[in-house]
């Protein structure tokens, strides 16, 4: 009995992982557990339960970076602990964010005087960024207003359709009216003359977009400067330009020089970028740099004294890991405009490559554009049989993730699928994509037309041909596919497209 | 466009070409240099500190031209952070600097992944889920047991606490419109010692901030006051469980009685937030029957810290509503998320998830019991620093026994020295202890303050007391300084070098003695000057 009751007090220590109490009994999902669980044990039931998310580096439909050096991961993983809003205590953190925001707005050709530093801060992610800069604009807009003793209650902003989720965001939180400028079939991208036709003494900025996310088209910032330029001349306001260049604020500077898109356009003020997408960093990271400080209203910034110095901020976060300020100075030293370059054009290079492919099959139409961000967006051409949302599905099981959605109102009735090329899709997994696709085509023509039948008869259970024998389904495949038109129903209802 | 300009950027551009001409054309000289020594491969054959990128310096505000080998990146940031302070030591900030090492691996795997790919990665949102339903029955929301909390994680409590505002404001908009009355004078009410997010949330989202003022003895928002301040364009008054100067807690249940009371006479419908940033994992464990969260029926929302005594590293904060009602769907964005649908409520799009997993790491290992552990760890800890500088018999401690973990405490008499002296003096020792002003009305006092962490033990604990002793007898050799020294200061801030930035660090290290201390004393007085930098490092 006593040598029982030993070994049973040691259990923790000697029994290996899976053969501890741990495994075998479950954790309230919803409470905090009563008592303690070994390191180990705990490790090992969040890692295993993490195997079922899917891969971050087969993820195609995201613009997140998903893989750096490793020296990198080594110097992220040394300044988790560190606070980068801790000014006073990690100088040289700050010191390095202050040198990102400088080089991005040189590499955004803003007009800076030999001496002057840049006007931007780091970000969580673009999201934080075009808050940031639509509170700037609405301030200034107010300002002015006030200034002229007109009303201040209407704002409003001109944008594409096209737009990322978070500008309706920011209008929504912010109390500002979103107009957006409707796309049509062929044309997804803002046109400049109709965003100009929307403007209004209430509009407090047009936002252009560098690399929709739809297509990865570039809008035409040059013309649309121009057009606002004259209609400001005529009628006394003072409409500026913000440029959304999340995804392709670190693509046009290395492979497009001569494109005039930035500060050297007059009316551009304020310009965002995702760090972690071209910017080749973690998810966490954003930046926006504003042309001048007299375009940032000074009544929004906080000044926090630091070592004596005074240190303005301007965010909407607060206490944040410093990891990724880091990182994306490594990267900014570490390739250098070269490095970018000889990266952006292999991502684009890549790009053609599937996008070859994918036309030699003569299955589909390209809606994206060869001079854009490095992305492949493409269409069936004849989907009455079998539509975009099936061959997401299906290339599911080779392990792509490649999605399907529906453009936005006024083209909603085409659907495209959308391959973003990052830095670590090399050339042979274009290749293989390729030949997945092939695959799941056939695999498609083989089965009878199924999206409009599935509809009628999800309640009935259905017989399908396989390989020419007649399968009778079970109830889980069943719900299993009812779940799925659902999703397919419900994704083609509203296209947020996560990127 | 103006002429001026044009000439402006052109001549920018130029300087710019030069530039990179200056660097091609030196990085052409060193390539030749090396290709005439040995091959191409030199660069990897050199150990990091042997290539030419020891030598040469980067442009500071330029992207370099060139790649440099990936040893010598890291290298070089690496070593440039060395001049850092170490967070370990660093006893300003309630941010966690320590985790066990399994969960280190965890954050790594996780560094790649999008917290709000929540398609691709459904593992990680139904972990996010299950924090914050924990985190809702630790405050004890109304919540049935076949219904799910309302909550979100944020990258910190700020965002948190901008999400809690704009819910009230929503809210308090709706029921003024459907009355029909004006909605476009919305104020808060806080004592004068919330942390500077609050400020943010007033100015960015357009709300007037209505301060309950302090007093010298009493430095937390007094209730009685705040709820007379309330008036009918009253959003929300916020309650902090866990002041940042003192520690302290705020009574909410009297606040709550009272509101009940004024909101019963007037009709108004005036609801109470807890910003429980540093106490919100303290109090359910340490002070289970004091009432301060849902069990209060106006508590609507609280925020809570995860890298506070959640004890995950900065990133990761949280905010729970009481119910479905008190967040209004019209700021719900809806995502499409695996067939079903996944609401969602941040100011903030893309994230990593590390912190999210950590998060949920701690609440599984730890448990109930462990929190406990710590946070009595932590409080005992904090009562042996009490002891050990009230037994010097030269300070006055200004937190209080029950509330979060740490000792703030005020020099009896500060005529001749003052904290601002004793914490410079201990940076030698290593020790970061921030000194600082209270807010107006109470700003003749200055306080240390010391935060007892996790990974703060009793040997260190004992340590700092007894390094405090010493910095005390040292201090009281020299003759009083401050006055002769501050107008020194005036012409000599003036002279730093162009770069403020990393001048300061380099700067104590290289000067001489005599101009060192100057520095050191425009820091000093620096703080004293902006009454908010008390909130600065506090508020980590």
């Amino acid at each position: 009995m006593v040598l029982s009751k030993t070994a049973s007090e040691s259990d923790v220590s000697v029994h290996s992982t899976f053969a501890s109490r741990y495994v075998r009994t479950s954790f309230p999902r919803f409470k905090m557990p009563e008592n303690s669980t070994p390191k180990e044990a705990a490790y090992q039931i969040i890692n295993d339960e993490l195997m079922l998310d899917g891969n971050p580096r087969l993820n195609l439909a995201s613009f997140v970076t998903t893989w750096m050096e490793p020296e990198c991961d080594k110097l992220m993983m040394a300044s988790i602990n560190k606070n980068y809003v801790d000014m006073d205590e990690y100088p040289v953190t700050t010191e390095l964010q202050n040198r990102c925001v400088n080089m991005i707005a040189h590499l955004f050709n803003a007009p800076l005087e030999e001496s002057e530093t840049a006007v931007g801060v780091g970000t969580v992610g673009s999201s934080e960024a075009i808050m940031l800069a639509g509170l700037a604009f609405k301030r200034r807009w107010q300002n002015r207003r006030r200034a002229e003793g007109k009303p201040c209650d209407k704002p409003n902003i001109v944008t594409g359709a096209n737009v990322q989720v978070c500008w309706e965001k920011f209008a929504n939180y912010f109390e500002v009216e979103l107009k957006e400028v409707k796309l049509s079939e062929g044309y997804y991208v803002m046109d400049p003359v109709q965003a100009v036709e929307l403007v209004d003494e209430n509009t407090i900025c047009v936002a252009a977009i560098l690399g929709s996310t739809l297509n990865g088209e570039f809008e035409d910032v040059k013309l649309l400067n121009d057009l606002l330029m004259e209609k400001n001349k005529q009628t006394g306001w003072d409409t500026p330009i913000h440029v959304d260049a999340a995804s392709g604020g670190f693509i046009a500077p290395f492979l497009y020089p001569e494109l005039e898109w930035d500060f050297r356009l007059p009316l551009v003020k304020s310009i965002n970028v995702s760090g972690h997408k071209y910017g080749l960093v973690y998810a966490g990271i954003g930046w926006v740099v504003w042309r001048s400080k007299e375009d940032l209203p000074e009544e929004l910034i906080f000044h926090i004294n630091y070592l004596g110095a005074d240190q303005p901020t301007f965010t909407l976060n607060f206490s944040k890991g410093s990891s990724q300020v880091i990182a994306q100075y490594y990267q900014l030293i570490r390739l250098g405009f070269e490095g970018y370059r000889n990266i952006m054009e292999n991502c684009q290079e890549n790009a053609m490559v599937l996008k070859e492919g994918l036309v030699k099959t003569g299955r589909f139409n390209i809606v994206s554009k060869d001079n854009g961000v490095p992305l492949v967006a493409f269409s069936l051409k004849d989907n009455s049989r079998h539509n975009e949302f099936e061959i997401s599905d299906t290339l599911k099981r080779f392990g792509w993730i490649v999605p399907a959605y529906t453009m936005p109102a006024n083209a909603q009735h085409i659907t495209v699928l959308r391959v973003v090329i990052r830095e670590d899709f090399s050339r042979t997994l274009a290749e293989r994509l390729v030949l997945d696709i092939i695959k799941v085509i056939n695999y498609l023509d083989a089965l009878p037309s199924s999206f409009s039948a599935k509809v009628k008869n999800t309640d009935e259970l259905e017989v399908k041909v396989k390989n020419g024998t007649v399968v009778k389904k079970t109830d889980i495949e069943t719900q299993r596919e009812i779940t799925d038109v659902w999703k397919k129903f419900v994704m083609a209802r509203k296209a947020k497209v996560i990127c | 466009m103006c002429p001026i300009y044009g000439e402006i950027v052109s001549k920018k551009r130029k300087l710019q070409e030069e530039e990179r001409e200056n660097i091609k054309r030196r990085n052409k000289r060193q390539r030749m240099v090396i290709a005439t020594t040995i091959t191409d491969s030199s660069e990897e054959l050199h150990s990091t500190f042997a290539s030419r990128y020891a030598r040469t310096s980067l442009p500071k505000f330029m992207m370099p031209e060139q790649p440099i080998s990936k040893d010598a990146a890291y290298q070089i940031i690496n070593d440039e952070l060395m001049l850092d302070g170490n967070p370990r030591l660093n006893l300003a900030s309630f941010v966690t600097t320590w985790m066990e090492p399994e969960c280190d691996k965890l954050i790594m795997s996780s560094l790649n992944k999008n917290y709000v790919d929540m398609d691709e990665y459904p593992v990680t949102t139904e972990l996010q889920n299950r924090c914050v339903n924990m985190i809702a029955h630790l405050f004890h929301a109304p919540v049935r047991v076949d219904e799910t909390a309302i909550g979100v994680g944020t990258v910190g409590s700020s965002e948190a606490i901008m999400l809690a505002g704009l819910a009230f404001k929503r809210k308090w908009q709706a029921r003024r419109k459907s009355q029909g009355k004006p909605c476009d004078n919305p104020n808060i009410v806080t004592g004068a010692n919330v942390q500077v997010c609050w400020e943010k949330f007033a100015r960015y989202f357009e709300v007037e901030l209505k301060e309950v003022k302090l007093k010298k003895g009493y430095y937390i928002m007094d209730p009685v006051k705040a709820v007379d301040m309330v008036d009918e364009n009253t959003i929300c008054i916020a309650a902090i469980l866990g002041s940042t100067l003192t520690g302290e807690f705020e009574d909410v249940t009297l606040l709550d009685e009272l509101l009940m009371k004024k909101n019963k006479e007037t009709g108004w419908e005036t609801p109470i937030h807890v910003d429980a940033a540093s106490g919100g994992f303290i109090a359910p464990f340490v002070y289970p029957e004091l009432e301060w969260d849902f069990r209060l029926p106006l508590v609507k929302s609280i925020n809570v810290s995860g890298h506070k005594y959640g004890l995950v590293y900065p990133g990761v904060g949280w905010v729970v509503w009481r119910s479905k009602d008190d967040l209004p769907e019209d700021l719900v964005f809806h995502i499409n998320y695996l067939g079903s649908d996944q609401p969602t409520f941040t100011l903030n799009f893309s994230k990593g998830s590390s912190q999210i997993i950590a998060q949920y790491y701690q609440f599984i290992r730890l448990g109930f019991e462990g929190y406990k552990n710590i946070m009595e760890t932590c409080l005992a800890n904090a009562r042996v620093l009490k002891d050990g500088l009230e037994k010097m018999g030269r300070f006055e401690i200004i937190s209080k026994d029950v509330g979060v973990p740490l000792v703030a405490f005020s020099l009896r008499n500060s005529s001749k020295h003052t904290v601002f002296e004793i914490s410079e003096s201990l940076r030698r020792y290593g020790w970061i202890v921030p000194a600082y002003t209270m807010p107006p009305d109470a700003e003749e006092v200055a306080v240390l303050r010391a935060v007892i962490r996790e990974d703060f033990s009793r040997s260190l604990a004992e340590r700092l007391a007894s390094d405090i002793e010493k910095v005390l007898k040292q201090i009281e050799t020299l003759p009083p300084r401050i006055s002769a020294r501050a107008a020194l200061l005036t012409g000599s801030v003036n002279d730093f070098p162009e770069d403020k930035t990393v001048a300061m660090g380099d700067f104590e290290k290289s000067v001489k003695e005599s101009q060192g201390e100057v520095t050191k004393e425009s820091r000093n007085v620096g703080r004293k000057k902006v009454s908010g930098v008390c909130i600065m490092p506090s508020g980590n």
